[in-house]
């Protein structure tokens, strides 16, 4: 078994859980859904859904002392909603667990292996 | 020939034979090892040992079980001298249990698995060509590299990062499930027809045709029709490279220029290839779930069917382009239409849907445009079209062919 990291990412003009609650209430019970099925299939490790990317600190210690900057490392566009670890055989079990998240949180997925050993 | 002296005829034997055997040892290596890297290197060290043994006993009487037994010793070697955990983990598991780790469906032929690994949707799709060239086709990476017009540094590394990708993200090596089958299905075949296209008319280097580029085309495409017999599509691109294939003997002239369907000495064409690739178009036919490549096989079953080019069914060729145009709306294949119209329709039809097309640059567009504005007897303007199809192909050939038409233009 390998572990998957599964990250959503979206783009700078669309936002699911936009200011509007009861619109997002479909996105977040799809996703719930979904991570019900990761438990019961036994590929659940971890996931979570990240705070606004305005909350972002940034810190730098490789040179010394720590430097703290207010926001993220790169201004992007796109910008990380969430993620899932997952347990998948392979990567075509992966990536149909990619797809069902992305159809859940309605952002676009990225798979990436974690490194073994 | 004293003992111990080599035949020289010896080297290109053995070549042709680890040729031929290679993507079957390499892919029967990759299954059992699920290591690229490792099944290359044990092929490569297989055929030095090959080499020698050979030179001296001579050729084995089953060169390939030979070439994957040494291969597979040279594996295990190189396994037990890694000194790493996981390797001798691995290694442990190999030496008692040599049996697959999952089911493989009804298929298990390890080419046709590795050849769906290499055209797996997560890879890039020109590194899927280059890399079945390269683990089926047994090709260097210089001749791949020579092949797409890329620097070998550059290749080696597209192809080492593919490998890598396959390895640490884990991309199965497995026929896909049915419900996958059909999207996959696609990547392959179009993977085999651009091989054979790039053998059929190389797009650089000095060889017009490279024969061993469509002989590995059609050897997957046997390949693939052996283990999904019942594929229409795959019985379409296996009859649309027969005959394509077959008139591959008249098709450059004694001049080295490329000789038009038209010209062509039919009674040089590979009648065997023919009767092959007719009979699957007729099984396509009965099954009756036509796709691009069933619909361009039938039109060179038309073609090919016509004893001289005057008895040409062109009628019948524009009706089984109207139905590709359906699936495949791109202006390739209104081009190729157009041709066929100028035949029924005569050149002035032809040439106003020809213009229509946003296909400037395109060797083929410029060439079809020439020989209509010939036939309208508009000497110049076809004069400067062959200049710009020239200008667009760098396929000896095929330039020594338009440079011929331009001179025999009406002043």
């Amino acid at each position: 078994m390998t572990q998957y990291l599964l990250s959503v990412h979206h783009g700078a003009d669309e936002d699911p859980y936009a200011e509007d609650p009861e619109a997002a209430r479909p996105v977040f019970e799809a996703v719930d859904r979904f991570n019900q099925r990761l438990r019961a299939e036994g590929a659940w490790v971890f996931a979570g859904g990240l705070e606004p990317i305005d909350t972002t600190t940034t810190v730098d210690a490789t040179g010394g002392e720590p430097v703290l900057t207010d926001g993220p490392f790169a201004e992007a566009k796109e910008w990380l909603g969430g993620f899932w670890v997952i347990e998948a055989p392979d990567l075509d079990a992966a990536l149909r667990w990619a797809a069902e998240g992305s159809r859940a949180c309605q952002g676009r997925v990225q798979v990436r292996p974690f490194q073994s050993e | 020939m004293s003992p111990g002296e080599a035949d020289p005829g010896i080297d290109a034997e053995i070549e042709r034979i680890y040729r031929h055997e290679y993507g079957r040892v390499v892919a029967g290596l990759a299954r059992r090892f699920g290591d690229l890297d490792l099944a290359e290197e044990a092929a490569g060290e297989a055929l030095v040992v090959a080499l020698e043994r050979w030179r001296r006993d001579g050729v084995p009487p089953n060169p390939g079980g030979w070439l994957t037994t040494t291969a597979t010793r040279r594996a295990l070697d190189r396994l037990r001298r890694e000194s790493t955990r996981g390797a001798r983990h691995r290694e442990a598991l190999l030496m008692y249990d040599d049996t697959p780790h999952e089911p493989t469906g009804a298929v298990a032929d390890d080419r046709l698995r590795l050849i769906f690994t290499c055209c797996h949707p997560a890879l890039a799709p020109e590194v899927r060509v280059a890399l079945t060239l390269r683990l089926l086709g047994g090709l260097t990476v210089a001749e791949i590299a020579q092949a797409f017009f890329v620097g070998e540094a550059a290749m080696a590394q597209r192809l080492t990062r593919a490998k890598r990708k396959i390895a640490r993200a884990r991309i199965p090596f497995r026929v896909p499930a049915a419900e996958d089958l059909q999207p996959r299905l696609g990547a392959v075949l179009a993977v085999v027809y651009l091989i054979f296209n790039e053998g059929y008319l190389a797009s650089g280097g000095d060889a017009a045709l490279r024969g061993d580029l469509t002989a590995e085309a059609l050897r997957l495409g046997r390949t693939l029709r052996e283990l999904m017999p019942r594929e229409p599509e795959v019985a379409g691109l296996l009859a649309l490279m027969l005959l394509t294939e077959a008139r591959r003997p008249s098709r450059v002239g004694a001049d080295g220029a490329l000789v038009p369907l038209a010209e062509q000495d039919r009674g040089g064409w590979d009648a065997g290839l023919v009767a092959e690739g007719h009979a699957l178009v007729r099984e396509c036919l009965a099954i009756n779930r036509p796709g691009r490549y069933q619909l361009l096989a039938a039109i060179n079953a038309v073609h090919t069917d016509a004893p001289a080019a005057a008895d040409t069914d062109w009628s019948q060729v524009v009706a089984l382009y109207d139905r590709l145009r359906v699936l495949d709306p791109g202006p390739v294949v209104a081009l190729n239409r157009a041709v066929a119209v100028a035949e029924v329709d005569g050149p002035e039809v032809a040439l106003a849907e020809v213009d229509r097309l946003d296909l400037a640059g395109y060797h083929a567009w410029h060439a079809t445009r020439a020989e209509l504005l010939r036939r309208l007897r508009r000497s110049a303007e076809a004069r400067a079209e062959y200049d710009a199809a020239i200008a667009a192909t760098a396929n000896p050939a095929e330039r020594a062919y338009l440079s011929r038409r331009r001179g025999t233009l009406a002043p």
